[in-house]
């Protein structure tokens, strides 16, 4: 368990180390110059050139490289270009809606996503388990903005139940985060269906039945809790990925995550922040495995970690 | 293979998404003698008189757009990139995870176990986040989104490639075949490339799915084809801030976007249940 940790631990750094490289190197080839969006168009060359050493991007780029790393390791994620404010408290700030929407995204995908998938494999073959197979595509087949506006279009307009976007109360979150269980559930309710088609047919499956259990025990109780391991990896990898924040949904719900701040980093060419959002999501993202395998053996005791 | 292939058929689902993916190729193909008007011309009779786009009619079958152009033409049109981002770009990170998986899983060693830790980094990355970051770099044409597109989906390719390619050498047969002195190539493309087909195939239509759909985002977030080239995402972008008043400026790219993933997601399951032998005899 320890060695497995430290293993994981060892390899994780790596991977972020990595990612740190990649996101410095990719700043630099952002066509636009920073320094020359923070001075403004009438700025001389000489203010050109004192914020330039100022933001100490006048040095060679290993040099900037390495100071960077320094900074990092301290915990300061450097100074948004635009709005001058530290972006570790940009994040932060973002950090509660990301967060509310993970946990409300989540949600809906479970609540979608396992019900479907068991009953379907429990009908195996049946027009049913068609039916659902081919709703689960649907779901991952449309896009998330197309959705969103729908949702919008429906619960907002036609029937207003619900704000047209924005963020506050629980009434906010419910179509963004429904947006993301609908795409999000499909996956799971094929992956929850296979695993249970394959569960189904062990022997443990038969002695269940054979001694005279209820069809809903043997599934819900025998079968779902030697069935629901992949599950578990899938919502760690989701915890990860959402780190990143959901561009499009906070896009199209106006959802103040940190989804939105990357994109208009982006559009702004802030690199710090940009560079700050990507360090963030591959802390999740590499943090969401490690969950995922650190709590597999608590659900399934037939995994080892090694 | 006519078992698979009667399996295949006997699949209403795909072939439902073949019967689409045909229409679609038809539409974009012929797109210039199918299309009523050209797609971006804008007619003065396609506004109203307040100048607000016209909801679906006789002489614009699927209604206007904000500048008066007939989105019947522009979806159309717009079928022409979604197809041909999606085969390219797909195409492309195919090659690229099969080149590098094979290697990986061939070579081994340092060279083998760099490529696997690079894949692992690319794990790591927000997806779409690179994908904008990328298109942003460059200015975004076709073929850079269908590039962009391919940099960031070739990472999943290549380690499933790799783990068959692994299992694959370890095989008997393969030591068998070094010992009566085969040479590397021959080796590698005529006893392992050929297992792994399957595999390819399979991944070169499901991609497409997820290829069409990250185009479409991409338009939609305003980094992808730029205008005035249709492209459905891009249809979406231009007209969302109207869409409570013009509703089916979303409703029918949206439809269009998703009936073309849904279907490469369908016929490429279906791929899968027939190709892979642990699926053989499952019903």
């Amino acid at each position: 368990m320890l060695t497995f940790l430290a293993k994981r631990l060892g390899q994780s750094i790596l991977i972020l180390f990595g990612v740190t490289l990649i996101t410095f190197c990719l700043s630099f080839l952002m066509p636009a110059d920073p320094v020359r969006m923070i001075a403004g168009r009438s700025a001389t060359q000489a203010t050109v050139e004192s914020i330039r050493k100022q933001l100490g991007l006048d040095q060679p780029l290993p040099v900037q490289y390495v100071k960077y790393l320094g900074r990092l390791v301290q915990g300061d994620l450097g100074r948004s270009y635009k709005q001058k404010t530290q972006v570790r408290e940009l994040i932060m700030s973002r950090l509660p809606a990301t967060l509310l929407l993970m946990v409300g995204t989540i949600f809906f995908e479970l609540l979608i996503g396992l019900p479907a998938g068991i009953y379907a494999a429990t009908k195996r073959g049946s027009p049913t388990d068609t039916w659902i197979m081919a709703l689960s595509f649907a779901g991952v087949s449309i896009p998330q903005f197309v959705l969103g506006l729908l949702l919008l279009y429906v619960f907002a307009n036609m029937i207003p139940i619900f704000p047209l976007g924005g963020y506050g109360s629980l009434k906010h979150l419910v179509l963004p985060a429904l947006t993301l269980g609908i795409s999000g559930g499909g996956w799971y309710s094929r992956m929850i269906r296979s695993s249970m088609v394959d569960v189904l047919r062990q022997d443990f499956i038969r002695t269940a039945r054979a001694k005279g259990l209820t069809e809903r025990a043997v599934v819900l109780v025998h079968a779902l809790r030697n069935a629901i391991l992949p599950v578990v990896a899938m919502v760690g990898l989701d915890i990860g990925i959402f780190m990143a924040g959901a561009v499009v949904v906070e896009s199209v719900y106006g959802w103040p995550g940190i989804g939105q701040l990357a994109w208009q980093a982006i559009q702004m060419v802030d690199i710090p922040i940009i560079m700050g959002v990507t360090l963030v999501a591959a802390i999740g993202i590499v943090l969401g495995n490690l969950l995922a395998d650190l709590i597999m053996p608590f659900v399934d005791p037939r995994v080892y970690l090694r | 293979m006519s078992y698979s292939l009667k399996k295949f058929l006997r699949n209403r689902l795909a072939l439902f998404g073949m019967v689409m993916i045909l229409l679609f190729s038809i539409a974009a193909i012929f797109a210039p003698f199918i299309a009523p008007h050209p797609p971006n011309k804008q007619f003065f009779e396609g506004l109203s008189i307040e100048g607000a786009p016209l909801p679906p009619n006789t002489k614009f079958w699927l209604g206007t757009d904000l500048l008066g152009r007939s989105l019947f033409s522009r979806l159309l049109f717009g079928a022409r990139t979604s197809l041909l981002i999606g085969i390219a770009a797909n195409g492309a990170a195919v090659l690229i995870g099969a080149f590098l998986g094979i290697i990986a899983g061939y070579v081994k060693g340092f060279l083998g176990t760099a490529i696997m830790r690079f894949t692992d980094l690319m794990m790591a990355f927000p997806a779409l986040l690179l994908a904008i970051a990328l298109a942003a770099i460059f200015n975004p044409s076709l073929w850079i989104v269908a590039l962009v597109i391919a940099l960031v989906n070739w990472v999943q390719i290549a380690r499933v490639i790799y783990s068959q390619t692994v299992t694959l050498v370890e095989q008997e047969y393969i030591e068998a075949i070094r010992s009566i002195g085969a040479s590397w190539p021959r080796i590698l493309f005529v006893h392992v490339v050929p297992h792994l087909w399957p595999t390819l195939l399979v991944w070169g239509t499901l991609g497409i799915a997820t290829t069409v759909l990250l185009e479409a985002t991409l338009s939609f977030l305003g980094v992808g084809v730029r205008p005035p080239t249709p492209s459905w995402g891009g249809i979406i972008y231009e007209s969302q801030s109207y869409f409570l008043d013009a509703p089916w400026l979303v409703f029918f790219p949206g439809a269009a976007i998703m009936l073309l993933s849904l279907s490469f997601n369908l016929v490429g399951d279906a791929l899968r249940d027939v190709l892979d032998p642990t699926q053989r005899g499952r019903d």
